[in-house]
């Protein structure tokens, strides 16, 4: 078969679909109808791999499994499905794995309809020129309203939704008809064999054996297994010792061509050097340009990680460097604390790229850490000119030497029934943000787009989001650039000492209210102590807010007897731990959930 | 040596709202399988323990409710522990009562058998605080009750007092304190109430119906229990209880001073050369392995060296004479602030613990809160 022929039977295409709207049942029908994995291997939703992953019913990292389907034009087909993350902090991977496919499956909620985030993915599949099938999935639910559906495809993305398949990834009707799609609709992937090799990374692992492993699309030329090749974004080179494509299983391949995906190892120590978005090209017969599209990965959200027990800093500093090999993105470097001793001051792409991998250090290194509140990056113009770019509140210059402080804002796009409309236009107000554009994009449906600083997207937005929704409010976000705001440095105070783990960036207006909101949290969360523990707010030298924690006044076990010792016992051991957990500040013992404070107080 | 017996008897008229203890609606069917077990039990250990751990100078039966037994049950349990133990001729006999399980048949009864000691369950003299407590008694059965052990003639009367019950005031509890002390007993005990999970109060808290005193209230009764007691000739000897001059409870203060004691019955705990065990918790299983002939034991530890001398110094500070340093260096070979140096400082220097008197012993400020300085030990 020429490899012309060959090219023209593949087919590279995706799933874009909203969290919980069946895309991981949806590939695993896929992958059992063309006999990629039996009904007995297949345990339940095989393309995320992760416990976390699973425990969250989101998708982390980016997986591409080839399938063989026999059409019914008669042809053997390639298809290859290039899996993609449901969440906003991801939006860059998705880019990059939509930029590696022809054709795209948009799956929607038979009941629930299109959410912003699917939005956002579909206007992206767009911009990559995708052919998108409209895939009504659920149909079986008792509440499906696939004609309902049908009209919102139309009426928000613009799609003809009139051949959108009607499917249920749970029964598997329909499944047939989305092969038999992807096959006729999307189209073969072009590019010229002959020209010089660009591959385009969409994701890499790290493999403690064979070190980072890139998946990539050959988009043009030929990559060969003991060639040598060239990342074009590092200049780095390497020798291809393997090469191959998943089925889902591992198998290896001697080369792979214009239009086909596949994984390769060349004994890359760092996935820093398979960074994703750029290319891979021949160091013999280079290409000329790189791929367009590739980014730098750039952190937005910032916070302390300290360890507990401050002999753990070793292994915490292990742990982040092990992480790190994984996951090019998690940006960290050192830092001290006067509160919390040494630690690191870790960069993420999001809230939930944050907590994923403080799960990960507690569980999968178990360490106890103590993590400080979240912060954005502030840019700040001094007095003098000097320009900062601040990511910890505690390194705010003085109040006199700050010319200007700018804070990055967001475009947040909301969907949301249009009952809520009022509910959500009240928190983007007290979240500092300003309206933009509204559209009803269905009679019942509503896009709200406001303009908000970023500091208050990762404090609790998005929980109040979906509670004063009922849930049904879906968000998506962009960052949009630097602008100034009326910002203070707002201090915390235990027992006379100022805590620099505990400062935090405000706004003026909600200085006051902020600071007495945050000594209330703090005298619920810090137990009593031997005396009176005053905890203050300030700004600058301004005491604004006051709390005390009082002194323990009884605390005993009042019955001991034959019976009870050995449980006491236990008892008191238990306490003991709890204390142990804490961290010691001058006299006083705060727990690990204090320094989260500043996250839990109730506007 | 000798060493303590106790004897524990699950049933009562009705649970307490408050209490997790193991207990069982009385039958007189019930009491008769049980008692067979437990003498069954007492015939199981006349064999193991050597003939000096078989004298006894302290027996206590507690509860549950022992005096909701019938007298001919009491009898039966008070002499078969003569049978198969040897009573020391000065030993203490302590039986815990409920007000309104007594009569004067019964306590005569109690008396001819030995018992020399009443530990009365009175908990409050506020009539609705009896009742929400689910007491079986009022304010009236108590009066009578210690009123009826003074007429046979027992000399060392207890009463036991719970502070900090959902809703009360430092005023209703200082009356039922002066009440209690009114009627003179030679002991009284007095504790904060815990509420307890898998209680009704463990439910109704759950579902924040109800709380105990917070801390500051609980400490002002606290106090007040010192107060009123010092004022009426009570000792303080040991966190919750008080006592006249002599009147300390010899049993309990076994387990505060690491003394060897063998608990019988289901769930009854025992301490005998630094093993602490205990016994199943399912009347049942208690009955039936007894049937076997086995040891009902569900959980043994053996203590190391140094379990025990922690266990040594925490039960010790409960007493307000403190740890002996004298003792403690006599029974283990080293000085107490030799093993526990940094301890040690760490709460002298918080001024939580004192030494007086060759005395290692919890300071004033430190009493109340005493949890802080065991926690250091453990």
């Amino acid at each position: 078969m020429t490899h012309a022929n060959w090219q023209s039977k593949i087919r590279n295409f995706c799933i874009i679909a909203h969290i919980d709207h069946g895309k991981s049942t949806m590939a695993d029908r896929l992958l059992e109808y063309t006999g990629a994995v039996s009904q007995r291997e297949m345990s339940e939703q095989l393309l995320d791999q992760m416990d976390l992953e699973k425990e969250r019913g989101i998708t982390i990292k980016l997986k591409a499994v080839r399938l063989k389907y026999q059409a019914s034009d008669g042809n053997e087909y390639t298809l290859n499905l290039i899996d993609t993350p449901g969440h906003v902090d991801f939006t860059y991977e998705v880019s990059r794995s939509l930029a590696a496919c022809e054709g795209a499956l948009l799956i929607v909620d038979a009941a629930q309809g299109i959410e912003a985030q699917t939005l956002a993915n579909v206007y992206l599949a767009l911009e990559h020129d995708l052919e998108i099938i409209p895939v009504i999935n659920k149909i079986d639910l008792p509440n499906a309203d696939p004609e309902r559906v049908k009209q919102e495809i139309e009426d928000v993305i613009g799609l003809d939704a009139s051949d959108a398949i009607l499917a249920s990834a749970k029964t598997g009707e329909g499944t047939q008809e989305i092969l038999e799609a992807i096959v006729n609709r999307i189209p073969a992937p072009q590019g010229s064999v002959d020209a010089p090799l660009r591959a385009m990374i969409f994701d890499s692992h790290f493999d403690s054996y064979k070190g980072a492993i890139p998946y990539f699309r050959v988009m043009e030329g030929k990559l060969e297994k003991g060639m040598e090749i060239k990342m074009m974004e590092t200049g780095k080179i390497f020798e291809v010792n393997e090469l191959g494509v998943f089925v889902p299983e591992m198998v290896l391949a001697d080369s792979l061509s214009a239009g086909e995906v596949g994984f390769l190892a060349a004994s890359i120590k760092n996935v820093a050097d398979t960074q994703v978005g750029d290319t891979i090209t021949g160091a013999k017969n280079p290409a000329a340009e790189p791929l367009p599209g590739y980014k730098k990965a750039v952190p937005m959200v910032y916070c302390g990680l300290y360890p507990v027990e401050t002999n753990d800093y070793e292994d915490l500093k292990d742990a982040l460097e092990k992480l790190k090999l994984n996951d090019a993105s998690l940006y960290y470097e050192p830092e001290t604390s006067n509160a919390l001793g040494f630690g690191f001051r870790c960069g993420f792409l999001g809230l939930l790229h944050m907590e994923i991998i403080q799960e990960r250090l507690e569980r999968e290194y178990n360490l106890s850490l103590i993590t400080t509140a979240p912060s954005v990056i502030y840019r700040i113009t001094k007095t003098d000119g000097e320009v900062l770019y601040v990511d910890n509140p505690a390194h705010l210059p003085e109040p006199q030497a700050i010319e200007m402080i700018e804070e990055p804002y967001v475009k947040a796009n909301i969907m949301v029934p249009s009952d809520f409309v009022g509910a959500v236009m009240e928190l983007c107000q007290e979240k500092r943000g300003t309206f933009v554009t509204m559209d009803y994009m269905t009679p019942t449906r509503v896009s709200i787009e406001y303009a908000i600083p970023l500091s208050e997207i990762i404090f609790d937005f998005f929980d109040q989001l979906k509670s004063r929704t009922k849930g049904y409010a879906s968000l998506d976000y962009e960052l949009t650039g630097y602008q100034a705001s009326k910002l203070v440095k707002l201090d915390i105070l235990i027992n006379g000492e100022l805590v620099d783990a505990l400062s935090c960036i405000v706004h003026q207006d909600n200085s006051y209210h902020r600071g007495r909101a945050l000594v209330d949290k703090l005298r619920r969360l810090i137990p009593r102590q031997l005396f009176e523990v005053p905890i203050q707010a300030a700004i600058g030298n301004k005491v604004i807010a006051r709390e005390t924690v009082k002194a323990l006044r009884k605390n005993v076990i009042d019955k001991c007897y034959g019976g009870d010792i050995t449980r006491k016992k236990k008892l008191l051991e238990k306490q003991k731990e709890g204390k142990k957990r804490m961290k010691q500040l001058g006299n006083v013992e705060i727990p690990q959930e204090a320094f989260m404070a500043v996250l839990q107080i109730d506007d | 040596m000798s060493i303590g017996l106790y004897i524990h008897i699950p049933f009562c008229l009705k649970k307490c709202n408050y209490c997790d203890f193991i207990s069982f609606p009385v039958s007189e069917s019930k009491v008769d399988s049980y008692l067979d077990a437990l003498e069954k039990e007492m015939e199981l250990y006349r064999r193991e323990l050597d003939s000096d751990d078989r004298v006894i100078d302290t027996l206590y039966l507690g509860g549950g409710t022992p005096t909701c037994l019938s007298g001919n049950s009491l009898r039966r349990v008070l002499e078969a522990s003569r049978l198969f133990f040897n009573w020391l001729p000065d030993i203490e006999v302590t039986v815990e009562a409920n007000p309104g399980t007594l009569d004067l048949p019964k306590l005569k009864l109690l008396r001819d058998e030995g018992v020399n000691r009443l530990s009365l369950g009175v908990q409050s003299f506020n009539p609705r605080h009896l009742v929400c407590m689910g007491r079986q008694h009022g304010v009236a059965e108590i009066r009578e009750a210690v009123q009826m052990a003074r007429e046979v003639g027992i000399t060392n009367l207890s009463l036991d007092l719970i502070y900090g019950l959902p809703g009360q005031t430092l005023a209703q509890w200082q009356d039922t304190l002066e009440e209690a002390l009114s009627l003179n007993p030679e002991h009284l005990s007095a504790y904060g109430l815990k509420i307890e999970e898998g209680t009704p109060w463990g439910e109704l808290a759950a579902r924040g119906k109800i709380s105990p005193a917070g801390e500051d209230l609980a400490r002002l009764m606290f106090d007040e229990v010192q107060k009123q007691c010092r004022e009426k000739g009570y000792i303080h000897y040991e966190i919750s209880n008080y006592a006249k001059p002599g009147y300390e409870a010899r049993h309990n203060l076994r387990y505060w001073q690491t003394r060897p004691y063998l608990g019988l019955g289901v769930a009854a705990a025992s301490y005998i050369d630094n093993k602490r065990w205990t016994n199943v918790s399912d009347i049942n299983e208690y009955q039936q392995l007894l049937k076997q002939r086995e040891k009902p034991v569900e959980e043994e530890i053996v203590l190391n060296l140094k379990d025990q001398m922690a266990e040594t110094v925490i039960l010790g500070l409960r007493t307000m004479e403190g740890v002996s340093l004298t003792d403690f260096k006599a029974r283990y070979g080293k000085d107490l602030q030799a093993i526990f140096r940094e301890e040690t400082a760490k709460m002298i220097s918080a001024g939580l613990l004192i030494i007086d008197n060759r005395h290692l012993k919890l300071s004033a400020m430190g009493l109340p809160i005493a949890n802080i300085v065991f926690e250091a030990f453990v």
